[in-house]
């Protein structure tokens, strides 16, 4: 009880310097919630790619069921297909329609006829796509073949690039942070010296003299944890249909409220971890 | 209780704080240390709370030999000791309630024993009508019985007073002597560095002079003489 009244005279005497303690933490942990987002987000995208048909064979206009047949069966006796799907012209308006559905003007003109029936083929593994792809553009009946291969990777260099930055300013973020509070800090063991230097004539042991300085920090790091992560999901709920409608039919948001809470649970600790690092540091340097 | 044997004190500019000093003092003995200014009575007090070890020499307080004290039981030390520091060292932003509770803190008394602890010494001294006055609106006197009920509160074997009837007038400083000797009295031994030739006269106690550093005249039931 002492211990948690000491502290709360601490930031309440000098609340200039918690403010920016807690403020810097805070931005620190508002970046770190962002990054976690996107980065859950952009796997979201890529599992999703990754298990969609990933080279769609459109056929010639012309072309016959048997020999479509036949190239089914080419495909798959490779041994790397996962799984073959025949869409026909029909099927293929459906989908059109459904993609369009708000759009009364695109569905007037197009008919069945118009649309061309495919093969989705998924493998294994992506990196047998090409060959998939090499056997399929090679047949005289195909007229397209799309390929998501491309799409993927590049999706995936551009979520390492993200890693890499994110990691870099929450690294240089984080930097700031514990030298910003092992600084509020330090001040505020500065101006308490007298009070220390009669506390320890008293008979204070060292660490009765350093806990309030280091739950202060603590404090400071769980603080801007928090309210951090509420801002971030704040902006998150927000942006959720906005992004939905962005991203198509991806089924990436809404996050559930267990990972919400997770991320949590994570910048708590990590606030704590930051805070007692921090005010650990400040009390060597100035506590001797 | 107290034992110091051949101790001296020498500090960086090469002055000497206190020379070859050998005191024995007993347990519930009230002494009178007394001698000018810079004569080395509070570099005596200084050393017994282990603030600072001596050049040379054993200095032994109770069960503690503070030459071997290591830093992490100097506390327990201080535990044991009651000091009414010369400039007080009052904390100015606590009340004087709070500032008695302070050492109960320190050590960890739980809060409703060291409110009622805290609230017996006010009375003791006199002071329950001003527990919630800051430190600047006291007294001279007041100060000094805030002090006092500080340095009781872990109720100390020995007690330390670096001239506690500095600037005060002789009613007040009589007041506070005979608070120390009710102090006395209860078992503590007590001892009080002085200039205050009045009252070391009246009080006839054991008297320990120093004069630039070193021990000129220990008598028992002695006067304030410093030739």
């Amino acid at each position: 009880m002492s211990l948690i009244n000491t502290t709360w005279k601490h930031v309440r005497r000098s609340p200039y310097q918690s403010i920016a303690a807690i403020l810097i933490v805070m931005q620190t942990f508002f970046v770190v919630s962002m990054f976690i987002f996107l980065i859950v987000g952009s796997s979201r995208i890529i599992a999703f790619l990754e298990s969609q048909p990933q080279v769609t064979a459109f056929f010639e206009n012309e072309t016959k069921q048997e020999e479509m047949q036949v190239l089914k069966e080419a495909v798959k006796q490779t041994g790397k297909v996962s799984a073959t799907k025949f869409v026909s012209k029909e099927e293929a308006l459906k989908i059109y329609e459904e993609q369009n559905k708000d759009e009364p003007i695109l569905l007037e003109f197009v008919t069945a006829d118009i649309l061309p029936a495919s093969l989705e083929v998924s493998t294994y593994k992506i990196q047998d796509l090409s060959e998939i792809y090499t056997l399929l553009k090679n047949a005289p009946i195909v007229a397209e073949v799309i390929y998501q291969k491309d799409l993927v990777s590049k999706l995936t260099l551009w979520t390492n690039a993200l890693r890499t930055v994110g990691i870099t300013l929450i690294a240089v973020l984080g930097i700031s942070s514990v030298l910003i509070l092992v600084i509020v800090i330090g001040i505020k063991i500065s101006q308490k010296k007298t009070e220390i230097e009669i506390m320890r004539l008293l008979g204070a042991t060292s660490w009765y003299v350093r806990w309030p300085f280091i739950f202060e920090g603590m404090l400071y790091g769980v603080v801007g944890a928090v309210v951090a992560w509420c801002i971030a999901s704040g902006i998150l709920w927000y942006a959720t249909p906005f992004l939905n409608n962005f991203l198509g039919g991806v089924s990436v948001l809404p996050f559930s409220s267990i990972i919400l809470l997770e991320i949590l649970a994570v910048e708590i600790l990590l606030g704590i971890l930051l805070g007692v690092f921090s005010s650990f540091l400040a009390v060597l340097r100035y506590l001797k | 209780m107290i034992q110091l044997e051949n101790v001296s004190k020498m500090f960086g500019s090469g002055a000497y704080g206190l020379t070859e000093i050998n005191l024995s003092i007993e347990k519930g003995e009230f002494v009178f240390i007394v001698g000018p200014t810079g004569s080395g009575k509070t570099t005596l007090f200084r050393l017994l709370i282990r603030e600072m070890l001596p050049s040379q020499g054993s200095i032994v307080v109770g069960d503690f030999d503070l030459i071997k004290l290591p830093h992490s039981r100097v506390s327990h030390l201080r535990k044991k000791i009651g000091v009414i520091f010369q400039d007080l060292k009052l904390i100015v932003d606590r009340t004087v309630f709070e500032n008695v509770l302070l050492p109960l803190e320190v050590v960890g008394v739980p809060v409703s024993e060291a409110i009622k602890r805290a609230e017996e010494l006010l009375g003791q001294v006199e002071l329950t009508a001003h527990r919630d006055k800051f430190p600047l609106q006291l007294s001279g006197g007041e100060l000094q019985r805030t002090a006092i009920a500080r340095s009781l509160a872990l109720s100390p074997e020995v007690l330390l007073a670096d001239e506690p009837t500095g600037n005060l007038d002789p009613t007040t400083s009589r007041e506070i002597v005979n608070l120390l000797g009710d102090i006395n009295k209860k078992g503590t031994t007590v001892l009080m560095a002085t200039h205050n030739a009045d009252i070391v006269n009246e009080f006839k106690k054991r008297v320990v002079a120093l004069q630039k550093g070193r021990i000129i005249k220990d008598e028992k039931k002695g006067k304030y003489e410093l030739d």
